[in-house]
């Protein structure tokens, strides 16, 4: 008993090397598997509920997937699909794949996986005590839950073996952890359980865990006790370092992952080289939780922003560039009170000081004194009114203000006209916390088409 | 003067979901690993990322000569005062340390 996945990249959207997805093709995988999606790019594509990539690029990757399944008549599946795995996210991928399938004169039987969450059934489950918050959770109110533009639960690897029972030739599955995307094959073949999340913990990111990440293609092959991983473009390795390594990647902690269910315990994994290209993995666990629950994500709009950017050549005033920032807080401070009617507790304003510790804050250790300063200027307020109208009030200040009281008024140079601009909406995540379920289907619908 | 960048093979900061930040030092062998090891405290990482000790995760993987340490994100990733969405300028912090 063998299952063999094939992993085109770490995301449909990076691209990935076509001649390496053809040497995948001869192998003769059972499964095509690809993740679509990330918090890693932020909140706003969750908060939108929509794609960080282009819809172009993901048309013609998609596309390649798709004549690569239609060739084999082997499932392809996608998860997270759209970036941030919404319903609108998953709507919009359906969208293409149905204008590829006409367009290829395919007709595959498509199976939908839909992972966004209704507020009523989260506020409920914060009633009943059912929302336990993971690492580094912030607090969670119901007033927190209303406000949130979409909620999404992760599915594992009990909601996509459901889609692939389906016989679905194609699955999209909404937001969805990348390491049960690859493993719910092998476990419904067989596989133990320690071993197939611990290939799709590996694989998750293509060829990421070998020698050559860019490459993107990488075939696991998964027997009952074991897996073996082999890139497929050529100058690409998979090493026993580079493969073990890949646990450390993005992860809290490297020896146990958090999964749908339970955790995957690789602390008695052992990798062994097994030729110049492929390494063997065995040993690695799977434990299984007392309680089924899966993961939930929220983002809502924090408010809304202008952006302002002006350039700070002036020697004595890249000397003295945190006195004029201050002095303009102080002076847009009494300016927004009398004139808009608003209080700090309604609004932020924040320089960044690109060239001196934009990137780190308070954080920066290494600070000297350069030829020049940016000074971006974020507002952040409960309207978008608001918002621009503090930027407005913002301009002659960041144009002219001076630091000394006599003397010519300073004109400093702003790259664009006009030079402030409206940022929209802020989203910021809020949940880090897993949902018990009675069933893992509880909150997940199945779709055919 | 020599850095903790200048001793090591690499150090990578990223995200560990929105929350967390972690941070994964490679080192070139056992003598640099024991040696980063010993500079890399509970003290240290609290002092240089302003965070309380108790919050701070470190990791020891000696097959592979790397050291991970994960804290909460210094802000949540792509909220307001967030600086970096993707945690990966984090490591610098690190790389400029200067050791004795």
């Amino acid at each position: 008993m063998t299952a063999k996945v094939l992993i085109p990249s770490g995301a449909l959207g990076i691209t990935y090397s076509k001649t390496a997805l053809k040497e995948g093709l001869k192998k003769n995988p059972d499964i095509i598997v690809i993740d679509g999606g990330s918090t890693d790019s932020g909140p706003a594509y969750l908060g939108q509920g929509i794609s960080k990539y282009s819809r172009s690029t993901t048309k013609a990757e998609w596309k390649t997937l798709m004549e690569a399944r239609a060739s084999l008549k082997i499932p392809l599946v996608i998860g997270s699909a759209g970036t941030c795995g919404t319903n609108s996210s998953v709507d919009w991928f359906l969208e293409i794949t149905k204008e590829l399938a006409k367009e290829l004169g395919q007709r595959p039987k498509i199976a939908v996986l839909r992972c966004s969450q209704s507020k009523t059934t989260i506020k409920d489950a914060l009633k009943k005590g059912l929302l336990k918050p993971l690492q580094y959770a912030p607090p969670i109110t119901e007033e927190r839950i209303q406000s949130c533009t979409n909620i999404v639960g992760l599915a594992g690897v009990e909601q996509i073996t459901k889609a692939i029972n389906t016989g679905a030739d194609i699955i999209i599955a909404g937001r969805s952890t990348d390491a049960s995307l690859i493993a719910s094959y092998p476990i419904l073949n067989g596989v133990e359980e320690g071993i197939a999340w611990h290939g799709g913990k590996i694989g998750e990111c293509g060829a990421f865990c070998s020698t050559n990440p860019k490459t993107g293609v990488i075939l696991i092959s998964f027997e009952k006790k074991g897996f073996t991983v082999e890139p497929m473009e050529k100058d690409a390795q998979a090493t026993p370092d580079s493969v073990a390594a890949h646990m450390v990647y993005e992860n809290s902690d490297p020896f146990i992952l958090r999964e749908p269910g339970g955790c995957l315990d690789v602390e008695s994994a052992f990798y062994e080289k097994i030729n110049e290209r492929s390494v063997h993995v065995t040993g690695s666990k799977w434990i299984d939780e007392k309680e089924y629950s899966i993961k939930l994500e929220g983002a809502y709009v924090a408010g809304y922003q202008n952006v302002s950017i002006v350039l700070i050549r002036d020697k004595k005033y890249v000397e003295h560039i945190d006195a004029w920032t201050s002095q303009i807080k102080e002076k847009a401070k009494t300016l927004i009170s009398q004139t808009l009617g608003l209080e700090t507790t309604n609004y932020q304003i924040q320089f960044r000081l690109i060239g001196k510790n934009a990137t780190l804050g308070n954080l920066e250790t290494n600070i000297n004194v350069p030829c020049e300063i940016g000074v971006l200027g974020i507002v952040t307020a409960q309207s978008p009114n608001d918002a621009e109208e503090i930027g407005k009030i913002l301009n002659p200040l960041l144009l002219h203000h001076s630091l000394f009281e006599k003397g010519e008024l300073p004109t400093f140079a702003f790259p664009f006209s006009p030079p402030s601009f409206n940022a929209g909406a802020k989203y910021e995540f809020c949940l880090n916390h897993a949902i018990n379920l009675k069933d893992p289907m509880d909150i997940f619908q199945l779709e055919e088409y | 003067m020599k850095t903790l960048g200048d001793i090591t093979r690499k150090i990578r900061s990223k995200n560990a979901g929105p929350f967390s930040l972690t941070i994964d030092v490679f080192c070139f062998d056992q003598y640099g690993y024991d040696k980063v090891r010993k500079i890399l405290t509970p003290e240290k990482i609290s002092e240089l990322y302003k965070i309380s000790q108790d919050e701070i995760k470190k990791f020891l993987i000696p097959k592979l000569h790397i050291i991970k340490i994960t804290i909460p994100r210094p802000e949540i990733q792509g909220s307001s005062f967030d600086r970096d969405l993707h945690g990966a300028s984090f490591s610098i912090i690190l790389e400029e340390l200067v050791i004795h």
